[in-house]
């Protein structure tokens, strides 16, 4: 006995060195990992939280009937098409008297957003009597101009601005005419040319229908399907054959699931480009594998004592699958289809393919309107020249990584909870 | 016959050499001794509840039962005793065609429920283990309400529609388990949340609520402790005045407290079927002896 734990003894301290040696591996891949994410998340948090919020320079407009061009209040059209940018230009120019040169009142009206008139048009909608008094409110700076704010006073010199302009903000500045407050248009507003004025709304409604197409097609359709194949399919080379192809479906790259509805959905079956409809039932396509898995993994976890207790009562296939399969299965394949949508929340190139890259101004107010999806907008913001779009294309990451934090913090929850212990 | 004579067991550890003869004697007594052409006793009775003439089964090309005769009469508990392997589970699930849940298994033979053959292809499976009820070796109650899983039954089959007469269904069905007492009060609380035993009583009132006419019993108590086991044995003595029960048992001292008649598995053959009593104190058989008296199994 002596003999054999002198041996173990020499050999222990060997061992217990590799198995240090081993947890240090482990914890520097997950170090490196983490580091990965920590990097990731400050890159995108630094470039994008600048997009919540705006500053604005207070006017004092007054709203001269002759200037907006506006005789009858209570023409709807006249107070719709009213030139209030005319109202708000005048504004500014009251406060640089000493601006004359033609060039250079265009400079001093860039330096406002192109909407800025916008407020007062609804404002004045909403009340007509302010016809004619004179008003002092926050109006909505251009990007350029916004962006000057923005910066810490060693960046200033990036914007792209001339002296005069910068001058100009300068002075706004020290006659404490600048305010800051939350970006409204970003979650108000779909998208636009100008950067101050485009917002997601339109794309987060996109994501939003489509999600519903695929969550209502792909989960019956799934369910349906796995159900058939673990409980009722007989088990021969054609059923091996299905099960081979539907695993081999979920590594099938997504682009080629656009095609797909490229050529037949839209090809062949004459569906409308753009909208969420198509775009879910592509994304259907895909997430069908993943959903059929999963549920069958779920369906394979139910006890088969449960299944023979069932039987042994005497009931049915069907029954034994409905009272007692399902509702054992059913969190697994919650968990399952929360997943398969996280992910195809997050895909671009098969809606790419099917038109959903369209600039669209509009909102989407259903699953057949033309609409662009939230990963689809940052590829576009991305690729816009302002360099305003820098910050949205980060915002635009930051709110679409938040929901897919929160769908799959969701699924992770809802799998604790519904699990039962046998 | 006398009485057969224990063989001493050699005690572990001390002598190899008499425990390998032991262990000799037995391996040839298996492969030596014949099987007899016809299942020594009476393993027929008349006007039987279930008749079964010459059957086998085949794990795919495995045949796991060789040609098993035998009657079970009304309201008598038969058990089924022989060492591990030797086909009686297989043999008992013929009974409810649970052997159909297995692919690879095929069943030949006559097999009768009074006159109802049970592999005639009319014959709805459903209703049949409507008929012949069975309770598993390992508690499995549904994860539902004690008063949902006792209703299960009778709820599929339509034999209760109102309220009032499925309740009366779930009482009845519990007392007869022996089970009411202890859950009167809380029938909504869930099935797995009871002790072993009592889990075991509940899926006897599950089974008895759909009023079977044969229950079936695969081992009901090996996952159990003596106690539960006791008061299931007393219950299986109350349920055979209403019932017809076959037993399967790997504890001998179970099979002669429990039965009426009893039925030697080997290797799937049926050896011997006599009364209890006979066939513990006066076996026919030598392979029969040589199991009861402990040299194998």
């Amino acid at each position: 006995m002596s003999e054999t734990t002198e041996k173990v003894r020499k050999t222990l301290a060997r061992r217990y060195r590799s198995e240090k040696r081993f947890k240090a591996f482990g914890i520097g891949a997950i170090m490196i990992g983490l580091l990965a994410l920590v990097i990731l998340f400050t890159d995108i948090i630094s470039k994008g939280y600048s997009a919540f919020y705006e500053y604005s320079v207070e006017l004092t407009v007054h709203l001269d009937p002759e200037v907006l061009e506006i005789t009858d209040v209570s023409d709807a059209e006249q107070l719709n098409y009213g030139n209030y940018t005319a109202a708000v230009r005048t504004a500014l120019r009251e406060l640089f008297p000493e601006v004359d040169e033609a060039r250079e009142k265009r400079d001093l009206y860039s330096l406002l957003s192109s909407s800025a008139g916008y407020e007062l048009r609804d404002m004045l909608t909403e009340d007509p009597s302010l016809l004619g008094q004179t008003l002092t409110l926050p109006l909505q700076l251009d990007d350029a101009a916004d962006l000057y704010f923005k910066q810490s006073p060693a960046n200033r010199d990036t914007v792209r601005l001339n002296d005069n302009q910068k001058s100009w903000l300068i002075t706004l500045e020290e006659k404490e005419l600048i305010s800051v407050g939350i970006n409204e248009s970003l979650f108000t507003r779909g998208d636009s040319r100008e950067p101050e004025q485009a917002g997601m709304l339109g794309a987060i409604l996109g994501s939003f229908f489509t999600m519903l197409v695929t969550l209502f097609l792909s989960f019956p359709i799934g369910v349906a399907a796995a159900i058939y194949l673990e409980e009722f399919a007989p088990k021969n080379k054609f059923t091996d054959f299905i099960e081979v192809n539907i695993n081999n479906l979920a590594a099938v790259p997504s682009i080629i699931f656009g095609l797909l509805g490229l050529a037949v959905f839209i090809g062949l079956f004459g569906m409308p480009r753009s909208v969420p409809l198509l775009g879910g039932v592509v994304l259907t396509l895909m997430t069908l594998p993943t959903v059929i898995i999963s549920s069958r993994a779920a369906i394979k976890a139910v006890p088969p004592s449960i299944r023979q207790a069932a039987m042994g009562l005497g009931a049915s296939k069907m029954q034994v699958v409905l009272h007692h399969v399902l509702p054992l299965a059913l969190p697994g394949m919650l968990t399952g289809a929360i997943i398969g949508m996280a992910q195809a929340l997050g895909e671009t190139a098969p809606l790419l393919m099917i038109g959903m890259v369209a600039f669209i101004v509009d909102l989407p107010s259903g699953p057949l309107d033309p609409a662009t999806v939230l990963p689809v907008q940052i590829f576009l913001w991305a690729g816009s020249p302002e360099q305003a779009f820098v910050a949205l294309t980060s915002a635009a990451i930051m709110v679409l990584l938040g929901f897919l934090i929160t769908m799959n913090t969701i699924a992770v929850v809802l799998r604790k909870r519904l699990e039962r212990r046998w | 016959m006398e009485t057969a004579q224990q063989l001493d067991k050699p005690a572990l550890g001390t002598n190899d050499a008499a425990r390998d003869k032991a262990i000799n004697e037995r391996d040839a007594m298996t492969q030596d001794t014949p099987y007899p052409d016809q299942t020594v006793g009476k393993p027929f009775v008349d006007n039987p509840k279930m008749r079964l003439r010459d059957v086998e089964v085949f794990y795919d090309d495995n045949q796991a039962i060789h040609g098993v005769s035998l009657d079970i009469g009304k309201n008598e508990v038969v058990s089924l005793i022989g060492p591990s392997g030797c086909g009686k589970s297989t043999f008992l699930r013929c009974l409810n065609r649970m052997n159909d849940t297995i692919d690879i298994c095929k069943v030949k033979g006559s097999l009768h429920l009074e006159s109802q053959d049970l592999y005639d292809p009319k014959l709805d499976v459903v209703e049949l283990r409507a008929r012949v009820g069975m309770v598993f070796q390992k508690p499995n109650p549904f994860p539902k309400s004690i008063y949902d899983n006792v209703a299960y039954g009778p709820r599929i089959h339509g034999l209760a529609n109102k309220k009032y007469d499925l309740d009366e269904i779930v009482e009845t069905s519990l007392r007869k388990a022996g089970l009411w007492e202890e859950v009167k009060d809380r029938l909504h609380a869930p099935g797995t949340g009871l002790s072993g035993g009592q889990q075991q009583r509940l899926c006897i009132a599950r089974t008895i609520a759909v009023s079977p006419e044969v229950v079936l019993m695969d081992e009901p108590c090996s996952a159990l402790d003596p106690i539960a086991t006791a008061k299931i044995e007393e219950l299986i003595s109350e349920l055979s005045e209403s019932y017809t029960i076959a037993i399967v048992t790997h504890s001998m001292q179970q099979a002669a407290r429990v039965s009426h008649r009893t039925a030697y598995f080997h290797l799937g053959r049926l050896v011997e079927m006599n009364d209890t009593e006979t066939v513990f104190t006066k076996p026919e058989h030598d392979l029969t002896e040589a199991y009861i008296t402990g040299r194998f199994g």
